[in-house]
């Protein structure tokens, strides 16, 4: 089981240097200008200064290289110091928004708990509603309740979070008026209502966004009970005399998991992405915002840098998917 | 002598496809997915020719209307008529849709027959696939938005560049699915014994995969195309709600979703038509998609 993991993490490696180099080449082959926003009285010689001053004077591969130590060399230890209070990371440079004049991963680290908070939570609530869904409807196949929770979770499926967003806005903010239209990014909670607050105002992202959830792994949960349900050992199992309850919610439950698990894992990057659109729609002001916000400024490096976070996520959680199969079924480790 | 009259079979030879259809017509979701599907087409194509009001026409002494019998979906905030709209935003959101499946689904099976076809080129394509499929798409796909939009709108006009622009985008962060799904099926036809003998007959590889491969792999290949028409239309949506896709004055749907987002509290009512147009788009086409998967798998057909 360590050789399969190293093996996995070792793979993981050149994957994450190709997807810079991809999303690098990508932002360096772009005919755009970062200075074409600079007024056109600015003389010529000031221009090439300012574009020596962005680090744009050197040839590609030096700043792709330098990008990739300030990315995994300079930032880890910057974070190191802060938890530590080390001095590693003195007067080195790190990676510098266009925008904002400061690094980039200072503005990450502010936006980050907006996003990890609504995406964190409409994972967790849309898995715990797709779950028992998905038991229940596979174990009462073609049943009305297994009708109706395919038919909602082919809609769920179907409806992007741009149309739910809007609407779930206009019937509970604009007719009903129950939540807040906007969320309240600088909102603390610091006693009872202004933790009710919070909740109410997280009430309808994380709705939108757990619908998506809900749909997927609740027809992937249906699919995997429905395979285990005719299985020789089920059938055992109920010859044994053990209860309905133990049948399904143990020996079943615990085999159809394991796919099931492994779709968990992979669909969180997936819902980081998804989370961009939420993001917009319920003015969040998340990481996803700010990937927005830096492709309309045309600032680069925070572009670049977002990015490849995204990236870094999805190769991330694949990992933990393949791992995450291989101990709990032990068939796939081929050690 | 026998009666050679007994050993006829009673009931006509059907042709596969005959089977095909019947069993899709026994999906109920998909045959009504398909219909609406058809509707909405005929409808967005169709119906502007019918139609008095341009979609572009601005009568700004009705703007912001409601819906009437003039205009049944009301009218926009410059007194374009919004029925007109959807109909030409349609146009725009299914074209984009059918182009980029159709760009993602060629690629996808380009890959998937040769990386199944070659042991050579397996190894390599499919890690190629695999680097791919973690690249995170709606960030590229901003990206993309961003750097290449001026630079092509300059090019060849600012609606076709964007057009060409979206539809390359979704098509080469779409075909990983298509390339897997159909690289399994050619491993599997493979072994089978029809290609061993065609190989005996002395068939060059070219006519191995156009008369004998490609045939056998239609299948699955025409239900990721359903299932890319409904990831197509959405991702477009996606990019021209996010203010990244086609012009402001160019209407599609996701377009005309974000425009009325903006007037959200003033009219609520407008965002309901666009975003229930995708919807529903997508609806029918994944159920279509389904029908589809029954339908061409012989091992189901017939039940």
């Amino acid at each position: 089981m360590l050789t399969f993991t190293i093996r996995r993490l070792i793979l993981a490696i050149p994957t994450l240097l190709f997807i810079s180099l991809v999303i690098f080449l990508l932002l360096e082959l772009a005919p755009g200008d970062p200075m074409a926003q600079v007024p056109l009285t600015v003389p010529p010689e000031v221009k090439e200064k300012m574009r020596l001053a962005l680090g744009l004077g050197e040839p590609g591969y030096i700043r792709f290289y330098k990008w990739l130590v300030q990315f995994f060399w300079v930032e880890p230890q910057v974070l190191f110091d802060h938890m530590f209070g080390t001095t590693f990371s003195e007067g080195k440079l790190r990676i510098i928004s266009w925008q904002h004049r400061g690094p980039v991963m200072d503005v990450v680290v502010e936006r980050l708990p907006q996003t990890l908070w609504v995406v964190g939570m409409s994972y967790i609530v849309g898995i715990l509603i797709a779950l028992p869904i998905g038991i229940y409807s596979a174990y009462k196949q073609y049943s009305i309740f297994d009708q109706a929770g395919t038919f909602i979770t082919m809609i769920g499926y179907s409806i992007p979070p741009f149309f739910t967003g809007p609407l779930v806005i206009v019937i509970f903010s604009v007719n009903l008026g129950w939540f807040p239209f906007i969320y309240d990014t600088t909102h603390e909670v610091v006693d009872w209502d202004s933790f009710v607050y919070q909740l109410r105002q997280m009430i309808m992202p994380v709705m939108v966004l757990a619908l998506q959830t809900t749909a997927q792994i609740s027809r992937y949960m249906r699919a995997s009970m429905l395979d285990n349900l005719n299985q020789d050992y089920v059938r055992t199992a109920r010859a044994k005399g053990l209860s309905e309850r133990v049948v399904v919610m143990v020996h079943v439950l615990r085999n159809s998991m394991i796919p099931v698990v492994t779709v968990i894992a992979l669909g969180l990057p997936a819902i980081f992405g998804g989370a961009i659109i939420t993001e917009q729609v319920f003015s969040v002001n998340g990481i996803g915002a700010q990937l927005i916000g830096a492709i309309q400024a045309n600032d680069l490096p925070t572009v670049q840098t977002l990015t490849f976070m995204f990236a870094f996520l999805i190769v991330f959680f694949n990992l933990i998917a393949d791992v995450l199969y291989g101990i709990l079924d032990p068939r796939i480790r081929y050690d | 002598m026998t009666d050679t009259t007994n050993t006829e079979p009673s009931t006509p030879p059907r042709s596969q496809w005959y089977d095909v259809w019947h069993q899709f017509k026994a999906h109920k979701g998909a045959l009504l997915g398909g219909i609406v599907f058809l509707v909405i087409v005929f409808g967005v194509f169709i119906g502007p020719l019918l139609w008095p009001y341009d979609a572009t026409y601005i009568d700004i002494r009705s703007r912001n209307q409601g819906p009437s019998l003039a205009h049944p979906f009301g009218t926009d905030q410059l007194g374009r008529d919004l029925l007109a709209r959807m109909m030409a935003g349609g146009q725009t959101s299914i074209a984009v849709g059918l182009t980029a499946m159709l760009l993602a689904l060629g690629l996808g099976s380009f890959v998937g027959i040769i990386a199944g076809f070659f042991k050579k080129l397996d190894g390599p394509l499919m890690r190629l696939t695999d680097l791919f499929l973690a690249l995170p798409i709606l960030p590229l796909l901003l990206v993309m938005m961003m750097l290449f939009r001026e630079p092509l709108s300059a090019a060849v006009g600012p609606e076709r560049g964007i057009f060409i622009l979206i539809v390359i985008a979704i098509g080469i962060t779409s075909w990983m699915p298509t390339a897997r799904i159909v690289r399994g099926d050619v491993l599997a036809l493979k072994e089978r014994e029809f290609v061993l003998a065609a190989r005996s007959i002395g068939t060059s590889n070219k006519n191995m995969i156009t008369r004998h491969i490609l045939p056998n792999v239609l299948s699955p290949i025409m239900v990721s195309a359903t299932l890319g028409i409904a990831n197509a239309i959405i991702t477009e949506s996606a990019l021209s709600f996010l203010g990244l896709g086609f012009p402001p004055d160019f209407p599609t749907w996701g377009r005309l979703l974000n425009d009325a987002v903006q007037y959200l509290q003033d009219y609520p009512e407008r965002v309901f038509w666009p975003g229930l147009a995708i919807s529903l788009t997508v609806l029918s086409v994944n159920y279509l998609g389904d029908g589809l998967r029954d339908a061409l798998d012989p091992r189901i057909r017939g039940r």
